[in-house]
């Protein structure tokens, strides 16, 4: 499973990369795979603020549908509309091609209440025994 | 936990695993989107071992069955199997099963996993001594091969004329040189067969299907599949609460002569008429229709979805649901609501959405 240490997890399955004052966040691989297939993904609206745990929209699978929760709080700066023509991406590329929204933080500082990768890497591995 | 005696050979596959009935079975390998078009367009095989799979004999077996199962058994020949169901005598369903004709004598029955030792406990409870069980679920294997080439698929592999089977027609011999029961029956809207052997040569017969094309398929590819072609499943759009009536089973229900028990019950909903009907329902994008979900009509709770699944080959959110009878004509607009949005579904009466839909072009 693919748990790259260049961003933080939460313990909902979204990752949140920094990128200057924004962050970029999407579902980690172990999310995707749980899910299955991706089919619908509801985005929100560019300008949307946020807090941090907010439901900010969900990812329909075949079987399942899962809501998203934003890991900061801030404004939805980005969305990422080419997934929603392309949702297998979510599966095939969840760190890259498959990331969801670009929020543009307002409290930095609750990046230190996210796990880095090995401690999300363990709540993953608990889950899963 | 049960497993299968295809266990081994989900894990070697990679399949995602799942609890399913006191079972261990496989929801997916290669992904529910891909194992469901390959059913469609070609061909998919499903390890089904965790259906009950029950013998019943002796001179009783037949007033056995009349009694307690609700289609016609009289004019069912052997080598013919009949889709049925047990009522219970308030009218609501213990299960939906399938009778096969064995011998005039002789009947073998496929149930639902969740239901089989109750189904068991139930026609003991009515049977007498001229009458004999065998349950043969623990020492055989069941799979499924579905789709428009299972019968080139699966020709090569055995001694009998598969092609000429008619739909719900069975037969007895050579798989792979092993005894088989091959039954023309299926639960995807395709054309297919079930295969019943004993459990040693199941793992034979598996892989010899998929290396002679058929693609792995797991419970969520079934149940998408399912709910395209309208079947109901026990748990779902059919339980104990439920009359056939409502379920718009009464094709499978003969209500021609005093037979079985549950009949008055049944006999006084069709009199009364239905508090609620099952239909299908469709959304015309991606968004899922999900079991649970409220239907409305403007601002009344008109129905509840039972099943919902993201339809792979017609592309949008499908289910079934039970609606107020008035609500249960084609094309009646009804909408859920999620995430604080209203999504429409339209009615399907008839209730298999491919047929109603058509399938889009793949």
């Amino acid at each position: 499973m693919l748990i790259p240490d260049d961003r933080k997890y939460s313990v909902t399955h979204e990752w949140a990369k920094v990128e200057g004052d924004k962050v970029r966040v999407g579902i980690s691989d172990h999310a995707q795979e749980e899910l299955g297939d991706v089919v619908y993904l509801d985005l929100p609206e560019v300008g949307r603020i946020l807090s941090k745990g907010d439901v900010f929209g969900a990812v329909e699978s075949v079987k399942a549908v899962s809501d998203l929760y934003a890991p900061v709080s801030g404004e939805v700066v980005e969305t990422n509309t080419d997934i929603l023509n392309h949702t297998e991406r979510v599966n095939e590329s969840a760190y890259d091609e498959g990331w969801i929204i670009l929020i543009r933080m307002s409290d930095p500082s609750e990046l230190d209440g996210l796990l880095d990768a090995d401690a999300y890497r363990q709540i993953v591995e608990e889950a899963s025994h | 936990m049960k497993i299968s005696p295809l266990n081994q050979n989900h894990l070697q596959l990679n399949a995602r695993m799942v609890d399913f009935a006191g079972w261990s079975l496989p929801v997916s390998y290669s992904g529910i989107l891909e194992e469901s078009l390959a059913v469609r367009k070609a061909a998919g095989i499903f390890d089904i071992s965790h259906m009950g799979r029950l013998q019943i004999s002796g001179s009783g077996a037949l007033s056995l069955l009349q009694s307690t199962t609700t289609n016609r058994l009289a004019d069912l020949s052997v080598g013919r199997a009949r889709y049925s169901l047990i009522p219970n005598p308030e009218g609501g369903i213990k299960d939906d099963i399938i009778i096969y004709r064995d011998a005039p004598d002789s009947f073998f029955l496929v149930l639902n996993a969740s239901n089989t030792d109750k189904d068991i406990a139930w026609f003991h409870q009515h049977a007498d001594s001229s009458v004999s069980f065998d349950d043969h679920t623990d020492r055989t294997a069941m799979v499924a091969v579905q789709g428009p080439a299972a019968v080139s698929l699966l020709a090569p592999h055995t001694d009998m004329e598969i092609a000429d089977l008619p739909r719900f027609g069975w037969a007895t011999g050579g798989v792979l040189g092993s005894p088989a029961r091959i039954c023309r029956t299926g639960y995807t809207g395709e054309d297919g067969f079930e295969v019943v052997v004993k459990r040693e040569y199941a793992a034979e017969l598996w892989s010899a299907f998929i290396q002679a094309g058929a693609l792995p398929c797991g419970l969520g590819a079934r149940d998408a599949l399912r709910i395209e072609a309208g079947y109901p499943l026990y748990g779902h759009e059919l339980d104990e609460d439920i009359s056939p009536v409502e379920a718009r089973l009464m094709w499978v229900v003969d209500m021609s002569s005093d037979r079985f028990i549950g009949q008055e019950a049944i006999r006084r909903t069709q009199q009364e008429g239905p508090g609620r009907l099952l239909v299908g329902i469709w959304h015309a994008e991606r968004v899922v229709p999900r079991q649970g979900y409220t239907l409305f009509n403007d601002e009344s709770v008109v129905g509840s979805v039972t099943s919902g699944v993201y339809s792979p080959v017609l592309e949008r959110g499908i289910g079934m649901a039970y609606v107020s009878p008035a609500y249960a004509r084609s094309g009646s607009p009804l909408f859920f609501r999620v995430r604080g949005r209203n999504y429409t579904v339209h009615v399907v009466p008839k209730k298999s959405l491919l047929s109603h839909l058509g399938t889009r072009p793949v």
